[in-house]
């Protein structure tokens, strides 16, 4: 494994340590469990974490991720073919979302940004539900309150906020549930990401904070914005942080777990910087061929989350045809239904604006859609309703 | 059953996109997401997966093309489920070896990283001064092609206290404001193929300023040629001429692009309407004529151009005119100032940048001789003749045409004796000089075939007062009309 000389400072030595290591010069601390070869490696801290991963838990992993890539790829076709309007893909991100998304229970509540769809996948969200907003046909995708899980937020590191603010309500609550909130590196720049941390460090509420560290905020490279490691910055608000190889679905799951426990154990705020690449553009409106090195790109797919599975289940004999087979079917008719939603989903009426708005009745709104509604009728109804209105 | 796959927006905002080639051919059967298409946005090159399962049945656009988002580019023929129920054939990402997981993934649209290697490593060298860095969420690339734009300028105000006469290299930036358009709308990019914007940019042609007369407003090689040679005809003779074969045009529409040419506004067009809007609706225009005698004015004209010293210059009654404001100009200097609306100053001006209103194969520009009071009639001469030759050719630079003080605009050229201009942006007086006619005139009490020219003067009446103004006319007026009184006034 010498794949990942590319773009980076300080020598590598390429070994098992230190793989998905792209920029920075420490890396000392990386969580790895797997391999990019798939070869399985011991860590004592972390292991006890995955400890009950059984093979068919790891098969089970392997599919959601696939899945997950199947859905993202789906999508990007429905948006190429004018389906959707624009789409965020996740490819190369799978492990990093699955792992800290399985990891979850079900009264965790989610605060994510709009990549996060594998998450999503995790909390059982509706297919045509993730797709809803990209078409254009709804401003939200699904109610929060039945998959908990707060629909994509577009603002960078907004949600984290929203996140430090429920587990300070859980905190008041007295509950064990913990909020998750996800963000990527370029989010830790923002104003609200510090504030949020400021927030949850000092009231110590059951918070993680989620940061898949692609690489890139769109065409600014990491290394720009942060001279020392992303997990670095959570100390200086005196938030415990780990890094971990945001492409080895078992040390993310191992890490998210040791976050969560803490934050149910009332030990506060954590802060995970999971390593990762987004191997695509930003989102379909994007070209990252512009701005990054084909070579990065290369190193990194050496390194693809999926194929690390795929790897480490072959060692075990477990990669069997069956289970290809199972997965391939399984991806197909995910796709198949999405696409089904997709190109049927009805197109939202006027007066939906209306919806959703206001969680009480709003003497204003209802004003304003009395009067949209009368402005509306004013075309009359080529449907018959004609009479009607020249009755009026 | 026959189903089209129309161009979608594929990026936040698009309007068109190019198609760069076709990986499927007529009779083609194609499964659901195979790709069948590169094509190239102005955001990036996407590979375009099939929407249906079927048989190629039409190809309607060549690769080159740049197609409008919403036209069809390919026809199928589909089961008649629908072809949309996805067939076995997946994107190869799903597949599977997981082994080809990543690469097969690409395959399957996810990205501009996929199938664009070949054209990349093409359009990093030879392309990558044309392939504008444009990131998601900034809208189509607003075309600039070469044309000077005005806005690179300094949009600070100028220095309120008055500089140094002459050499100021800070010219006020007078035309600005209105001049800018910010983020003129997506899809002002007039059609073409890259064949042609090469040779429009070889030739120095704005091709925005070209009326296209192939298919869909296409602009072609000749359309190019024939604008340079002997500027644009006009778009309806073109349009009779075309060939009736333009995809998708009816009978009924061609007829009614032969009765009313509809031309977008964009270009110098659209600057020009912008400043003149501007200019109008917040300086208070007063306008005011003299007519005067000017035959002795063009007998120094006849002298001068006789004589030795100023061979080879040429001398026109625009050249009189220019030196007469800008003698005229010292004893008024309020003429040559400005209103500084944000800064509620009025900025008087030292020196005189004095404008020029050239039509122009691209339009009305208004370039301008910097320091224009400190020239010798010769130099004065020859900067008005380098302006305009400058201004035909269409190679003004933005410095040229901002930072003017007052301006003068010559319609006696075309033969007009009068009007009222509009100032140019940021300008408190325009003079228009009109045609040197001979008329039956007073002179010497009897009634004369005289040369008699009229001037018009528009002057913002927030910053001079028609005592002023008309004291400036008067002035101008006198040096035309008996160039010897210029003895009077320096």
């Amino acid at each position: 494994m010498s794949t990942d000389e590319a773009g980076q400072g300080g020598p590598s030595a390429g070994g098992p340590g230190n793989s998905a290591e792209d920029h920075g010069g420490s890396g000392g601390n990386l969580i790895q469990l797997v391999t990019p070869a798939g070869e399985r490696i011991s860590h004592p801290e972390f292991d006890p974490w995955v400890q009950e991963i059984t093979d068919e838990n790891l098969c089970s992993l392997y599919e959601d991720m696939m899945v997950v890539r199947r859905i993202d790829v789906e999508a990007t076709a429905l948006q190429r073919q004018g389906e959707l309007a624009l789409w965020p893909p996740l490819l190369g991100q799978e492990a990093s979302q699955i792992g800290s998304g399985r990891a979850l229970r079900d009264d965790d509540f989610v605060f994510s940004s709009y990549r996060e769809n594998g998450v999503a996948y995790c909390r059982g969200v509706g297919l045509t539900d993730i797709i809803r907003v990209w078409r254009g046909n709804a401003s939200a995708g699904w109610d929060p309150y039945t998959i908990n899980m707060a629909t994509p937020q577009i603002i960078i590191g907004a949600q984290t906020l929203h996140a430090t603010g429920y587990a300070m309500g859980i905190q008041n609550d007295g509950a064990d549930s913990v909020a998750i909130t996800y963000f990527g590196d370029g989010a830790t720049s923002e104003g609200d990401v510090n504030e949020a941390m400021v927030f949850a460090a000092s009231f110590q509420v059951p918070v993680v904070f989620f940061c898949q560290n692609n690489q890139w905020a769109i065409s600014e490279p990491v290394r720009l914005q942060s001279h020392i490691q992303l997990a670095d910055r959570a100390t200086g608000f005196g938030i415990p942080s780990m890094r971990v190889d945001g492409n080895d679905v078992l040390a993310v799951m191992a890490a998210t777990r040791v976050a969560l426990d803490r934050a149910r154990r009332g030990g506060g705020p954590t802060f995970i910087e999971a390593v990762t690449y987004r191997m695509g553009p930003h989102t379909t409106a994007d070209d990252p061929t512009r701005y990054r090195d084909p070579n990065e790109l290369e190193d990194w797919a050496a390194k693809d989350p999926i194929s690390r599975v795929a790897s480490l289940l072959e060692r075990k004999g477990l990669f069997t045809e069956e289970l290809q087979q199972h997965v391939h079917v399984k991806a197909d008719a995910v796709a198949r239904e999405m696409r089904l939603g997709c190109t049927t989903m009805p197109d939202p009426e006027p007066l939906d604006i209306f919806k959703h708005v206001y969680s009480s009745p709003n003497s204003w709104l209802d004003r304003q859609q009395d009067h949209y509604s009368r402005y509306l009728a004013s075309f009359g109804d080529p449907a018959g309703a004609a009479s009607e209105e020249g009755a009026r | 059953m026959i189903k089209e796959f129309r161009l979608p927006d594929l990026g936040e905002g698009l309007t068109e996109s190019e198609i760069l080639s076709w990986k499927v051919g007529v009779g083609d059967t194609v499964s659901l997401n195979q790709v069948i298409a590169e094509v190239e946005t102005a955001k990036a090159v996407v590979e375009l997966p099939s929407p249906f399962a079927g048989v190629i049945t039409a190809l309607h656009e060549q690769p080159g093309t740049i197609v409008e988002v919403g036209k069809p580019i390919v026809s199928f023929e589909v089961a008649d489920d629908g072809g949309e129920q996805p067939s076995t054939a997946t994107p190869a990402g799903v597949g599977a070896n997981h082994a080809g997981a990543w690469s097969g993934a690409n395959g399957g649209g996810s990205g501009p990283a996929a199938g664009s290697g070949a054209v990349d490593s093409n359009s990093v060298e030879a392309g990558a001064s044309t392939r504008q860095p444009n990131l998601v969420g900034y809208g189509a690339v607003v075309e600039s092609s070469g044309r000077p734009v005005r806005r690179s300028r300094i949009l600070a105000a100028p220095p309120a206290a008055p500089v140094s006469p002459g050499r100021t290299p800070e010219a006020p930036a007078a035309v600005e404001p209105s001049l800018e358009i910010p983020g003129a709308p997506a899809g002002e990019r007039p059609r073409s193929t890259p064949p042609v914007r090469k040779l429009a940019k070889d030739l120095g042609v704005e091709l925005a300023e070209v009326t296209g007369s192939g298919p869909g407003g296409l602009i072609t090689r000749d359309d190019v040629r024939k604008f340079i040679g002997g500027g644009d005809l006009p778009a309806a003779a073109r349009n009779l001429g075309a060939a009736p074969d333009g995809q998708g045009t009816t009978a009924g529409a061609r007829a009614s692009e032969e009765r009313e040419v509809r031309t977008p506004i964009r270009g110098v067009r659209k600057f020009t309407a912008a400043a003149m809007v501007a200019s109008a609706f917040t300086a208070p225009h007063v306008t005011e004529f003299l007519t005067i005698d000017v035959t002795p004015a063009m007998d120094l004209l006849a002298r001068l151009k006789a004589s030795r010293a100023f061979a080879g210059y040429k001398l026109t009654p625009l050249t009189l005119g220019a030196k007469a404001v800008l003698i005229a100009l010292r004893r008024n200097p309020s003429l040559n100032s400005r209103w500084d609306d944000a800064r509620q100053e009025i900025v008087q001006f030292n020196y005189v940048n004095l404008g020029i209103a050239a039509a122009t194969p691209r339009g009305l520009t208004v370039p301008n001789i910097k320091d224009a009071d400190t020239l010798s009639l010769t130099e004065l001469s020859e900067a008005l003749t380098g302006l305009t030759e400058t201004a035909r050719a269409g190679k003004t630079s933005p410095a040229e045409l901002s930072g003017g003080t007052i301006s003068i605009t010559n319609i006696g050229v075309f033969g007009i004796d009068a009007g009222t201009p509009i100032l140019n942006p940021g300008e408190a007086a325009i003079l228009a000089l009109g045609a040197v006619r001979r008329a039956p005139w007073e002179f010497q009490g009897e009634v004369a075939l005289r040369q008699v020219m009229t001037l018009s003067l528009s002057f913002d009446h927030r910053l001079v007062d028609g005592e002023q103004g008309s004291r400036f006319l008067a002035d101008v007026g006198a040096i035309l009309a008996d160039p010897g009184m210029v003895l009077t006034m320096v």
